[in-house]
């Protein structure tokens, strides 16, 4: 390269950098951290809303940011607010929402919300507000939101000739299902089980349904009281325990959460409880006809929710924390709400995204897509508190001793309420 | 040159890896132990100095029991396992064999997997039901087994992928010293028609002390900080039957984000690595013989 040429490069290059720097400056920048816990390609997804906000929107600069799972991003989030240079928006937890407010996180959307911004936060499905709010204040905006399902294999229903169209309506029929449907040979050894419902990582979430189907949730809105002793609540888990130990159709010890869609595909297992967030997954992958129904009743029915919410960072300026919420009016919207659950499998999250053309017609062409929107009146708040990650995990040792045998489910809870009870006695 | 400017430059040459070892170990450390000392600080309130009440919630928390416990369990069962086996390779690939290079290779591959890759290949083969062991064992006739749900189970399941993970790495430091030492050892032996089995012990064995001596401190100092498969495959459960002593300081320090507990948790995890290593060194290094 002759040195005249390589000049006029050079001025070409700095020329270019002037321009972008100038143009850099004008929009206004908001980074936002989002995980990712379901199959396929979310990033992708993502990606394109925001480069489609971006054209509906020229004064707004959105940068996603791929934070890992949910446990590695708030993680990310909290150590980002520790060096003063949080996030401006980020998708969490629903129950990270009495951490983010203890660490002085997070602001209320109601902070940043103009009056006529009310009607739409009045949109979405209460049982996923339940999450969202406390002290009458709105911290979160569902956006991935999930409940718990059945999903049971037709072909095995018909050879133990029971309905294939017929799912178990109670906890009854449930166990006399799982009966019908477990295969032993001579030695007893199971070839076959009746059903599974995982135990690993977060045995609460699933045993939180059991509580609520028996009639009590396991904490108060507050987030500074848990029921974990509640009579109801040990006969809940006395039920989940017999179904391996007593009736022997379930297995026995802990179940992974991760391999069970798995078993459900190599035929492992008849029904299986898991997160509505599978559906897609289950869809591309049985090669069997299966369906998805709501839960099974005890003295009523129920699951909690689970999934994530947005939340909006504190250490921010009044004008990126409009263009976020900006950008979360958007990505709520109805007809991109029904576009997104139809991508991921998770729960559409206003009413009015369910009566979309596009969402009608994918519920008619798949039926169980709907399952989990049925199930909404009866869903529950998730199990979050202060100190939500220990509180938790007091229950999920409690949960695990129970299923492993070393305690009765009586001393499991007993022991779990106490260990909580001492943990949340600075926040009453 | 005089004795200062050599003095100098003696300094000079120590001044960069010592001011990073001062930056990345010995500040860390001392900044730990002041932190343990103080409350952990929340928005509303900053940190106080709390004195040894950190120390005193650690003397009255079962999980940090259990998972030393667990730890020291797994500790017991990995390492000797491990060197011996590490052992018995070396001497196996360092003969004349057809295909040595080849069976080197496979003995050293799980050292050069990433420990999160290898944990989820072992989680298949743990899998109820149809993973790998349990074909194995059904076809034996055995009842089927929830290796990683079990509590009597979980632990050793880990403490097979450590051995797994870590003989192949352990076997080239032992192969290097097979193949520094001298053949006339052997011949001279040979024709004092010593079997092999006593010049391995008399021989063979005392030479490879100083290697033993240094594969036993990385196996205790890897004993107590990989971490990775308890992450991937139990999480530290069923009800703690797998939490170990730096599981469980992550667990507190980025879930709970207690960092002042974590600071508490890492001073005894500090102090039983230090105690090792001194005794390493004073106690068992007298009894080696270096040539």
């Amino acid at each position: 390269m002759s040195y005249a040429r390589l000049s006029r490069w050079l001025a070409g290059c700095a020329g270019a950098l002037v321009s972008a720097l100038a143009f850099a400056q004008a929009p206004v920048e908001v980074s936002f951290y989002y995980p990712v816990a379901v199959g396929g390609p979310i990033t992708k997804t993502i990606d394109g809303y925001a480069a489609e906000f971006e054209k509906d929107n020229p004064g707004i600069k959105l940068r996603p940011i791929y934070s890992g799972s949910y446990q590695e991003s708030i993680a990310k989030a909290l150590t980002a607010v520790k060096a003063s240079d949080p996030p401006v928006l980020s998708i969490l937890l629903s129950t990270d929402m009495y951490t983010l407010i203890d660490e002085d996180a997070i602001i209320p959307f109601d902070d940043v919300m103009k009056p006529a911004d009310q009607a739409w936060a009045k949109s979405f499905y209460p049982s996923f507000m339940e999450n969202s709010q406390t002290g009458g204040k709105t911290w979160g905006i569902p956006f991935q939101r999930s409940t718990i399902v059945l999903y049971w294999n037709k072909e095995m229903f018909k050879a133990a000739g029971l309905d294939p169209n017929r799912p178990p309506q109670t906890w009854a029929e449930q166990l006399d299902y799982a009966q019908k449907l477990t295969k032993r040979d001579a030695s007893g050894n199971v070839s076959q089980w009746g059903i599974q419902v995982p135990s690993s990582g977060f045995p609460y979430w699933l045993f939180q349904a059991f509580a609520i189907q028996n009639g009590v949730n396991l904490m108060n809105a507050a987030g500074t009281q848990t029921y974990y002793d509640r009579p109801e609540v040990i006969a809940a888990l006395s039920y989940w325990v017999d179904l391996a130990r007593k009736h022997k159709v379930h297995p026995e010890g802990i179940v992974e959460w991760g391999t069970t869609p798995r078993d459900f595909f190599e035929r492992k297992m008849a029904m299986m409880w898991t997160t509505t967030g599978n559906l897609t997954n289950v869809k591309n992958n049985a090669k069997f006809d299966f369906g998805v129904a709501m839960l099974p009743a005890g003295k009523q029915r129920g699951s909690p929710t689970g999934g994530g919410n947005f939340y909006l960072f504190k250490k921010t300026t009044p004008a990126q924390r409009e263009a976020a919420l900006k950008f979360v009016k958007w990505a709520t919207q109805p007809e991109r709400a029904a576009q997104w659950g139809i991508d991921t499998g998770y729960v559409a999250v206003t009413p009015a995204a369910f009566e979309t053309p596009v969402m009608k017609k994918y519920v008619q062409d798949f039926p169980p897509a709907a399952v989990a929107r049925d199930q909404l009146p009866y869903a529950k708040a998730e199990l979050s508190t202060h100190d939500n990650q220990r509180v938790t995990k007091a229950l999920n040792d409690g949960l695990q001793a129970a299923l492993t045998g070393t305690k009765t489910p009586e001393q499991a809870m007993k022991d779990a309420q106490r260990e909580a009870e001492r943990l949340l006695r600075s926040y009453k | 040159m005089t004795r200062t400017t050599q003095w100098v430059y003696g300094w000079l040459m120590l001044l960069p890896a010592l001011f990073l070892l001062a930056l990345f170990t010995h500040y860390p450390a001392v900044a730990n132990l002041w932190h343990s000392f103080f409350s952990t600080p929340r928005a509303s309130r900053p940190a106080v100095f709390i004195g040894l009440d950190n120390y005193r919630t650690l003397v009255d928390d079962p999980i940090f029991w259990q998972s030393l416990i667990n730890n020291l369990w797994y500790a017991l069962g990995t390492i000797p396992l491990s060197i011996v086996i590490a052992l018995a390779m070396a001497l196996w690939v360092n003969g004349r064999l057809a295909g040595r290079g080849l069976l080197r290779l496979a003995y050293f591959t799980p050292t050069v997997l990433p420990m999160i890759a290898v944990a989820n290949i072992w989680l298949f083969f743990f899998t109820p039901e149809y993973g790998l062991l349990e074909q194995l064992t059904r076809s034996f006739g055995f009842a089927t087994h929830n290796w990683l749900g079990s509590k009597s189970t979980a632990l050793p399941a880990l403490m097979i992928v450590t051995v797994w993970k870590e003989a192949g790495f352990f076997m080239i430091f032992y192969l290097a010293a097979l193949q520094s030492m001298s053949p006339h050892l052997a011949e001279a032996a040979a024709i004092e028609g010593a079997s092999r089995w006593h010049f391995f012990r008399r021989v063979t064995l005392p030479l490879l002390m100083p290697t033993t001596l240094f594969v036993l401190v990385n196996a205790v100092i890897n004993a107590f900080r990989l971490v990775d498969h308890v992450v991937v495959m139990t999480r530290g459960g069923p009800d703690n039957a797998t939490s170990l002593l730096l599981f469980y300081v992550f667990e507190t320090g980025f879930r709970f984000w207690d960092s002042s507990y974590a600071a508490t948790l890492t001073m005894v995890l500090l102090a039983i690595l230090a105690t090792t290593a001194l005794l390493q060194f004073f106690v068992l290094d007298r009894r080696v013989h270096y040539q």
